[in-house]
């Protein structure tokens, strides 16, 4: 393979004369076309511009973006092409890029932004995308009034499933995860509350922190990275697909038939789930508990049954339920907004995850300062 | 007071997207049993302007009329039940993942009609049978192949009989065989049923054996260049972009 070159000489009557020798190939070091460039835009500007040839080797795309450049500048420079030099192939590919113009405005000219500027972007981003929630929060609830009505459009066999795979299908992991966050809190506990010879209270500790908080904010949690982000993936690919297109022109509710049975699955399975995970909780602290507190069972038991009221359980599960519906929201609102590509659904169910922690944590302060002040 | 043979009038449509134009001024009449081709280079908006059509994305300007009825500037509750008039086939078919063939088909059925559950059975058959894919009632739609999603896609979109059907890209990747007889089974239901075709396509054989009557939207001037029988277009319509479109660039300058 020979080295390119590339030469560029005033010939007669005002002519700038460019030489390619050698092999033009993509990735062996082209060498730069920047000289003729120049040459083309100082005075004395040649009139034309034509090319040579003759000990010109391979050559591929590497050489037609050499020769567009120089064509592109000679035209700006009202500089003419000769191009009778050139190997026929290149002629007809150059030609070719050239004899579809540019579309007028089809350029995109990226702006480079300042901060203030994407910070205030950014908060009407938040601003709007709260509203967008508020907005299907409502459809929703106009969703709901046709079902309790009757008039809702549904397959009875979708939400059976939906019922199936938020609630019988998640039990494997709210045991695993609720048995272990009772394990951790019963080795908190005995470890601290021994000090003070009271390590018995590790099993009112496990039992009132399980129903009241862990084990709903675990179930949630569970609940928002399983089923919410697969209804937020579900919802967005029929979306890409057209399903949803074909739901509407029929005359039919998307909504009534994708999102709301997905709601209802949820909040008919969180309390479930959730009072499941409470008592999974509380045999990870007993196993803890009996083995390190030398305690026996049927005391451990009995101290778990003074501890907890029903006050605390009904909190529970009311809490459950509210987190429930927000993530099944949160779920179905990002698939329903999702754009027209695979990217598009990724991002969606991130968002869905994403916001469902969000919304489950904020309104767990919410409830729980509410809870302390009504005394439950 | 319109002509009876008409069904869709179209009147001063222009299609947006927000700030970006994709059609204006498009004004074209529909008649009863036709075969309608809306055609175009790649990116004019043939798709949108079906969108529009079907009720899926409200024009910024101009209205549709179904049987005299304008359908934009109608109740929400009208649009709906003039909606079920029509049936329409996506481009990959667009078929409820979730569901089989038969619950796809029967759906509709279900929702709008008072036939009981063998009845249902029945017409989803016949409707499959239509197709050429009797038997593939409990089939999931991913289990078959591309071109069998779309003929599934016509006989869901057949399924309450509808007065218009459109269709978008109804030939786009199939075999000629295939779209041969997809286009010989949408003459069929026209004749027999009386059901007026509206399609997107830029099949251009397709276009000639099926289409009596067409629009041409252009993506320079974004406005319909032309509207007849894509024959006669082709033949002797004055603009010349619009022959070179029909007979694949080999259009001569002048006649």
């Amino acid at each position: 393979m020979t080295e390119a070159l590339l030469q560029s000489d005033p010939g007669s009557g005002n002519t700038l004369v460019v030489t390619f020798s050698g092999d033009w190939l993509l990735g062996s070091g082209l060498p730069s076309a920047t000289h003729v460039l120049r040459q083309l835009q100082q005075a004395p500007r040649p009139a034309s511009v034509s090319f040579n040839t003759s000990l010109l080797g391979e050559w591929d795309t590497g050489l037609i973006i050499a020769l567009l450049a120089i064509h592109r500048e000679a035209v700006k420079q009202n500089v003419e092409v000769d191009e009778t030099g050139l190997p026929d192939g290149a002629r007809r590919l150059i030609d070719l890029a050239f004899a579809v113009p540019e579309r007028e405005g089809a350029r995109r000219h990226s702006k480079q932004k300042r901060f203030l500027e994407r910070v205030g972007e950014s908060v009407l981003e938040l601003s709007e995308n709260g509203k967008d929630l508020l907005t299907f929060a409502g459809e929703l609830v106009l969703s709901l009034r046709r079902y309790a009505r009757g008039t809702a459009t549904y397959l009875r066999s979708d939400l059976l499933q939906h019922i199936q795979e938020a609630g019988a299908q998640a039990f494997a992991i709210v045991s695993v995860i609720s048995f272990l966050i009772g394990m951790i809190f019963a080795f908190v506990g005995v470890m601290q509350l021994s000090m003070f010879g009271a390590g018995i209270y590790t099993a009112d500790l496990v039992a009132v922190a399980m129903i009241r908080e862990m084990a709903p904010i675990m179930t949630a949690i569970i609940m928002a990275g399983r089923t919410g982000a697969a209804y937020a993936a579900q919802i967005g690919t029929m979306k890409v697909n057209e399903e949803i297109d074909a739901l509407q022109t029929l005359g039919m509710q998307p909504i009534d038939f994708l999102v709301t049975p997905r709601v209802i699955a949820l909040v008919l399975m969180m309390p479930l789930l959730t009072m499941y995970a409470s008592l999974m909780g509380i045999f990870g602290g007993m196993a803890v508990g009996v083995v390190m507190l030398d305690i026996s069972l049927v005391q451990y038991v009995a101290q778990t049954v003074n501890a907890v009221g029903l006050n605390s359980l009904f909190g529970g599960l009311f809490k459950s339920i509210v987190y429930g519906s927000l993530v099944a929201v949160a779920g179905c609102q990002q698939g329903m907004a999702c754009g027209n590509s695979a990217l598009a659904v990724g991002q969606s169910t991130t968002r869905a995850v994403v916001m469902g922690i969000v919304l489950i944590v904020v309104s767990a302060s919410v409830l729980t300062v509410i809870y302390i002040n009504i005394g439950i | 007071m319109p002509d009876s043979r008409s069904q869709i009038v179209v009147e001063n449509l222009t299609l947006a997207y927000g700030d970006f134009l994709i059609q204006k001024n498009l004004n074209f009449t529909i008649n009863r049993g036709d075969v309608f081709i809306i055609m175009g280079g790649s990116g004019c908006g043939k798709s949108t302007l079906l969108k529009s059509m079907i009720g899926l994305k409200s024009p910024d300007m101009g209205d549709i009329s179904y049987n005299g009825v304008p359908f934009w500037s109608s109740e929400h509750q009208q649009q709906e039940t003039m909606k079920r008039g029509f049936g329409t086939t996506f481009q990959a078919g667009a078929l409820w993942s979730s569901m089989t063939l038969a619950e796809n088909i029967g759906l509709a059925l279900r929702q709008y009609t008072d036939l009981s559950d063998t009845a249902i059975r029945d017409v989803v058959a016949y409707k499959l049978m239509l197709v050429g894919l009797a038997g593939f009632e409990d089939y999931y739609p991913n289990e078959i192949s591309g071109g069998m999603m779309k003929r599934a896609g016509l006989a869901r979109a057949m399924a309450l009989d509808p007065e218009i059907l459109f269709f978008d890209e109804p030939s786009a990747g199939l075999d000629p065989i295939s779209a041969k007889l997809l286009d010989d089974l949408i003459l069929e239901l026209r004749d027999s049923l009386g059901t007026t075709v509206v399609i997107v396509t830029h099949e251009l054989a397709s276009i000639f054996a099926i289409g009596n009557n067409s629009v041409f939207l252009d993506p320079v001037t974004k406005t319909q260049l032309a509207t007849g029988d894509p024959n006669d277009l082709r033949d002797s319509h004055e603009n010349l972009v619009v022959r070179n479109f029909l007979q694949r660039g080999m259009a001569e300058t002048t006649r």
